[in-house]
């Protein structure tokens, strides 16, 4: 019995999500007096016994270079294999797109019950029973897994990251990835920015600035705060913004601890994508906008007044560090 | 060639979200039910235009649920399509689901199998993959172009941070999302068309239900808006260092 966390991987370097789902896995594996271990496709560049900190004991991996891309087809095969030969009975993996393309797979699979979107720790007083978002992050529902194997994927931004003390081993599993059926042939990443998936703050604006032209305001607040941009679905449809921008219901679904809404009105529909977000700011210019009704804190005001205002604030405070 | 397209029935997307039975049921009372948009706008859409392409194309619907999913069914016959199939099951767990239209699958050969990229009430993300395994075909998720040549599937996919294009040879099972079609209209003579076109109804396969619900919960209300007059911008920024911690 032991939980072992998939660690997903881009261009060599483990992802945040993976970290939030190792220590997630660690958890787990505490709280049910078992160990934890991570597994690594492919081939990475970061140092893998530092996974040690985030508390697995072992790192698994399978590093041919054939894994470097993904077919969930062949990931699912290495997967199952690797939980037969760690004899892991419980398997974590983020809730990502990465995630989203292989954990239910796997599960069919192993005939494992699945919580997709975990947003908290299971309950393992009586059986196992994971919370996961349901309706669009407008609901919870705990949901138990029946299975002697059991699958989470968890979550991006619900669960956080904590380090401590320890190196993990690091393990080659003799597994043979089947050729893949799945080519690549373009990888097309936005880079230098921060993903929006992962962002720990996401600055979004909405109809409200009135054209593309306008967005300055908004990229320069992004920039005091590390943050990634993102728009309103209208924003993206007029081409004011890039489609991958777009959140909501239709969009990406996000959670930052920091949603700053410029201009944009708080429709049901953009709320659902990201309303799961730790601490909510809106800025608009009309009080009775919907927005108001979801978020912490808000400014009553004219966005082209009140943004450049709160960017020199911004930067004022981190000045002065 | 033959395209399976996955739909379900969710709540409208403004329906009031609230629970019954001790937080243990959904509570339908007054909810408007639609076709789940990521199988109505993206992934039917897209087998539909496949087949005006090529008018050989067979496209078949299938959705696992009771029989009040039948107006969405037909709704969904009225964008297009030949026939449904409606498998008489109700069941919030995902394996369950997937095995029901893997059986389905199996038995009509098909080359292309459609579903949305997630259902926006359960939001599980995982019928596609699970479908895929059960009938051993390859699968790409979260697609956001899909282009069709000969025996070819050219299809463009959301990864973290970015995209990428795979190619892969049929059959295979896609996941749609935002830019894979754009959303249309039933026009009358489909609607007209969709009333005498076949909706199959069958029992379901025999299949193990790995999950179950416990309970429903409602987030915790928010405290309400903390408003900052717009001549204080410094206090906002207060705030968010200060008590929400937040920058
Ligand atoms: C099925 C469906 C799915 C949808 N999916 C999505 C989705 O995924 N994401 C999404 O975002 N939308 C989605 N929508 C659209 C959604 O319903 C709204 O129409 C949309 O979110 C509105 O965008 P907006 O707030 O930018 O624009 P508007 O509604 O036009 O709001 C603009 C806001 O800016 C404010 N404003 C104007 N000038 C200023 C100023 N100078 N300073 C400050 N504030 C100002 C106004 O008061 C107003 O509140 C969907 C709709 C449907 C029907
Ligand atoms: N009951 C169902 N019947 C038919 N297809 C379904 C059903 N539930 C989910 N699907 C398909 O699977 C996709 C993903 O659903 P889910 O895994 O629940 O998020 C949906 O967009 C549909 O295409």
């Amino acid at each position: 019995m032991s939980v072992l966390i998939f660690v997903d991987q881009s261009e060599g370097h483990i992802k945040k999500a993976s970290l939030e789902a190792i220590c997630y896995g660690a958890k787990i594996a505490q709280q049910t007096g078992t160990t934890a271990a991570a597994l690594v496709l492919g081939t990475v560049q970061d140092n893998l016994p530092e996974l040690g900190k985030y508390g697995v004991q072992t790192v698994y991996q399978v590093a041919d270079a054939s894994l470097n891309h993904l077919d969930a087809q062949v990931y699912t095969q290495v997967i199952a294999e690797a939980v037969q030969s760690t004899g892991a009975n419980v398997l974590v993996f983020s809730h990502n797109q990465t995630g989203k393309a292989i954990a239910a797979r796997v599960a069919a699979r192993l005939k494992a019950g699945i919580v997709a979107g975990a947003a908290a720790l299971p309950d393992t007083s009586n059986g196992f029973v994971v919370r996961k978002t349901v309706f669009s992050g407008k609901a919870f529902a705990n949901i138990r897994i029946d299975s002697p194997v059991k699958v989470v994927s968890l979550n991006p931004n619900s669960y956080s990251i904590t380090t401590g003390e320890g190196t993990a081993a690091v393990n080659t599993l003799a597994i043979s990835p089947a050729a893949p059926k799945v080519k690549i042939t373009a990888v097309n990443k936005v880079s230098g920015e921060v993903p929006l998936t992962e962002a720990d703050i996401v600055v979004s604006g909405g109809r409200g600035l009135k054209g593309p032209e306008n967005w300055g305001i908004l990229l320069d607040l992004a920039k005091v705060l590390g943050a990634a941009t993102a728009c309103s679905r209208p924003v993206g449809d007029a081409h004011w913004r890039p489609h991958h921008e777009h959140v909501g219901q239709t969009g990406v679904q996000i959670a930052p601890n920091l949603y700053i809404a410029i201009g944009i009105s708080g429709a049901i529909q953009h709320l659902a994508g990201v309303n799961r977000s730790k601490v909510i700011v809106v800025i608009n210019k009309d009080p009775e906008a919907p927005f108001f009704k979801a978020a912490d804190y808000g400014i009553v005001g004219d966005a082209f007044e009140v943004v450049p205002q709160l960017t020199a604030e911004i930067k004022k405070l981190k000045g002065n560090g | 060639m033959k395209i399976l397209v996955c739909v379900s029935k969710t709540p409208d997307t403004t329906s009031k979200i609230a629970f019954t039975d001790g937080n243990t049921k959904f509570d339908e009372a007054g909810v408007q039910w639609i076709i789940n948009p990521y199988d109505e706008w993206y992934a039917l859409v897209r087998a539909i235009e496949l087949k005006e392409k090529d008018p050989s194309v067979v496209v078949h619907l299938v959705t696992v649920g009771g029989a009040d999913a039948e107006p969405i069914i037909r709704k969904a016959l009225a964008l297009g399509g030949d026939e449904a199939i409606r498998v008489n099951a109700n069941s919030n767990d995902s394996y369950y689901i997937a095995a029901q239209i893997a059986a389905i699958a199996k038995e009509g050969g098909y080359d292309l199998i459609f579903t949305g990229k997630e259902t926006i009430d359960y939001n599980g993300s995982s019928i596609g993959g699970m479908v895929a395994e059960l009938v051993d075909m390859p699968y790409v998720s979260l697609a956001t172009l899909f282009e069709l040549n000969g025996n070819t599937a050219t299809i463009t996919r959301e990864i973290e941070g970015g995209e990428e294009v795979a190619e892969v040879n049929l059959p295979v099972v896609v996941s749609c999302q935002k830019g894979v079609a754009e959303q249309r209209i039933p026009n009358m003579r489909g609607i007209m068309a969709a009333r005498t076109k076949p909706l199959k109804v069958v029992e379901p396969a025999a299949a193990d239900t790995l999950t179950s619900v416990v309970s429903y919960e409602l987030p915790p209300a928010k405290a309400g808006v903390k408003l900052v007059s717009p001549d204080n911008v410094a206090e906002l920024v207060r705030l968010l260092h200060e008590e929400a911690k937040a920058i």
